[in-house]
């Protein structure tokens, strides 16, 4: 796999490789076509589709031993690889790899882009196969639902009957409650992490104003920036800076930046990035906006805001887990504002009143949402127990 | 290398720690195959033996994070939670059994605690270290202190046990909440037990800890 490194403020190049990775992506690739349209939420179908993905260890003869990896919102199905466009490693190497605790010496693991992204599953920076021009606005709104019907049908391409787990987190973790209410019988155990059954008002109203500062960068052209070679780098780099800071916590932030000065002694009295805080937002933006496409940060924004899974079952949301048998384990942290505990705890209520076998842990840490990407060594502790019981549990054998 | 005479043998090698006694005895009253709720389940002891002997479709509540962690890294299904609280959240007559291993005096609404597990299990069993044992009652009347022993090692200003309750108090309460005693037990120090035919003041004064099973009138 060769890699791709993008250099900073060469926007043709960087939109190119973005608009490459859409349609032709460096990795396995599964296209449906007119004979299997998938049915959207939204009422509309799509004629044919694509999903990019990756897999990791060896599925065994028994095809029990498969994990499927559910990525959140600017995450892709680079989990345990080095990324084609930013050379970085893996966003989960910390949890998957030999002997890790979603060990691949043991499992079949699989991550898929999500229907809409922009890493080679089907989204706005994809070509329309009918029109032969780019979907952008044109692309139907797609829902979590969706996603997770897109990933059903990868299994059946794979010849994968019931997945021995299901694992996301935060987005990720809303397509695995979905999986559990949507296709129960297809898990044998699920591990949601710092998520939530809905999302709130207040989640609701940060994503708003993520994407109206995409749509605000007058290079967004009303999504048709590939068209007329511009980017929206500035407005989607704006909204990652907000977003960010909810993916962390008052504490961390502290305990990493506090009020010291980048790189200098004396405030300026300007608006340089005086703050090391300031700094650090900047460059998350800046090398967000080099591997992501602005219309797919709107649309999977989206897809996260209409997610309720109680509003699908008469808002009970036992109702939505009546039929499940799968083990699940609910992680939360206790720092982690942007889904608390308390929703956590909601979908747990729900499990046990619906007779699920559900085990819940809140870990304690100060790095708030994001906590569940970093060193946790309790989370480590959590995911392998409970993977190497279900595994118990099912007879699971490795591959050789 | 060692042998089994050497002091460090024990140590060396990992001997299978044998399960407490009250949690044999608890274990003992469980049908196997059953569906069973362990209220204040801490690291899980009690759960995975009975798992383990019993094969039941066991569920935990645990107040401490700690003992959670350790719980679910077991793989045991354990959910954090506050018996006081929490007990609400489940419908009626979900398990077979609702447990509450040595967690009675721990919490704030003994008989709330009890009447939500009553209407949640078809069986209650519910095991608690007796205040009336006769050491217990010997450091008050002689000494005048509160008492600490083995099974109650902590001072009073450090113990989370704020609801002490004698055998004879929880068998008065069991008429109140007019509830069945299908099985009762009490057991000395060393885990001898109290002789059955016995009447209770007998146990209440010999018996250290206790374990009944009950079930709801009708």
């Amino acid at each position: 796999m060769s890699i791709v490194r993008i250099e900073r403020g060469d926007k043709a190049s960087r939109a190119e490789i973005i608009r490459r990775e859409a349609d032709e992506p460096r990795s396995l690739l599964v296209r449906f076509g007119k004979d299997k349209p998938l049915k959207l939420d939204a009422g509309v179908e799509l004629s044919s589709y694509q999903i990019a993905y990756q897999t990791y260890g060896e599925l065994n003869a028994e095809r029990s031993n498969a994990i499927l990896i559910c990525h959140a919102l600017t995450g892709d199905q680079h989990v345990h690889n080095v990324h084609p466009v930013t050379g970085k490693p893996g966003w989960w190497d910390s949890m998957i790899g030999p002997g890790l605790p979603i060990d691949t010496d043991r499992f079949f693991i699989i991550c898929a882009n999500v229907l809409g992204g922009c890493m080679g599953t089907t989204g706005p920076a994809s070509k329309n196969e009918v029109t032969g021009e780019l979907y952008g606005l044109t692309f139907p709104v797609v829902t979590i639902r969706d996603m997770v019907r897109t990933q059903a049908a990868l299994l059946d391409h794979l010849g994968i009957d019931q997945l021995l787990s299901v694992i996301g987190g935060s987005m990720g973790g809303m397509q695995v409650l979905q999986w559990a209410v949507t296709y129960p019988e297809r898990i044998f155990s699920a591990l949601p992490i710092a998520t939530a059954a809905r999302h709130s008002a207040q989640n609701i109203a940060f994503h708003e104003v993520g994407r109206q500062a995409v749509m605000a960068d007058p290079d967004w052209r009303n999504g048709k920036y590939h068209a007329e070679g511009t980017s929206p780098h500035r407005g989607l780099a704006v909204a990652r800076m907000a977003a960010h800071i909810t993916y962390l916590s008052d504490a961390a932030l502290h305990r990493k930046f506090g009020r010291r000065l980048q790189d200098r002694e004396l405030p300026t009295f300007g608006f340089d990035a005086d703050f090391q805080v300031e700094n650090y937002l900047r460059y998350q933006g800046s090398s967000f906006v080099e591997r992501f496409d602005a219309n797919s940060y709107l649309y999977i924004t989206r897809a996260m805001d209409y997610f309720d899974l109680a509003g699908e079952h008469g808002d009970v949301l036992a109702n939505a887990f009546r039929n499940l048998k799968a083990r699940v384990c609910m992680v939360s942290f206790t720092s982690d504002w942007l889904f608390p505990t308390e929703e956590a705890r909601e979908i747990v209520h729900a499990l046990n009143a619906a007779g699920a076998p559900v085990s819940f842990a809140e870990i304690e840490t100060d790095k708030g949402h994001d906590a569940f990407l970093l060193d946790e060594p309790e989370l480590f502790a959590i995911v392998r127990g409970f993977l190497d019981a279900a595994a118990k549990k099912r007879g699971v054998k490795a591959a050789r | 290398m060692l042998t089994s005479n050497s002091p460090g043998a024990l140590t060396a090698h990992a001997v299978p720690k044998a399960p407490r006694v009250d949690l044999v005895v608890v274990a003992n009253m469980v049908e196997p195959g059953s569906r069973v709720l362990d209220v204040g389940c801490g690291d899980g002891e009690l759960l995975q033996l009975l798992s383990e002997t019993r094969d039941v479709d066991g569920r935990g509540i645990e107040i401490s994070r700690d003992g959670v962690n350790e719980c679910v890294a077991k793989g045991l299904a354990v959910i954090q939670g506050d018996a006081d609280t929490d007990l609400v959240d489940y419908p009626d007559n979900t398990f077979d059994y609702v447990i509450l291993s040595q967690t009675l005096q721990a919490t704030r609404r003994p008989r709330w605690v009890l009447e939500q597990m009553l209407r949640i299990g078809k069986r209650v069993i519910v095991s608690f270290p007796n205040f009336g044992h006769w050491r217990i009652r010997g450091q008050l009347v002689w000494y005048g202190r509160m008492p600490v022993t083995r099974n109650l090692p902590v001072s009073w200003y450090d113990t989370p046990n704020i609801h002490f309750c004698t055998i004879r108090d929880f068998v008065d309460l069991t008429r109140e909440l007019e509830v069945k005693i299908e099985r009762a037990v009490a057991f000395g120090p060393s885990g001898v037990r109290v002789r059955f035919d016995a009447p209770w003041w007998f146990w209440n004064l010999f018996g250290e800890q206790a374990v009944f099973l009950l079930s709801r009138k009708g």
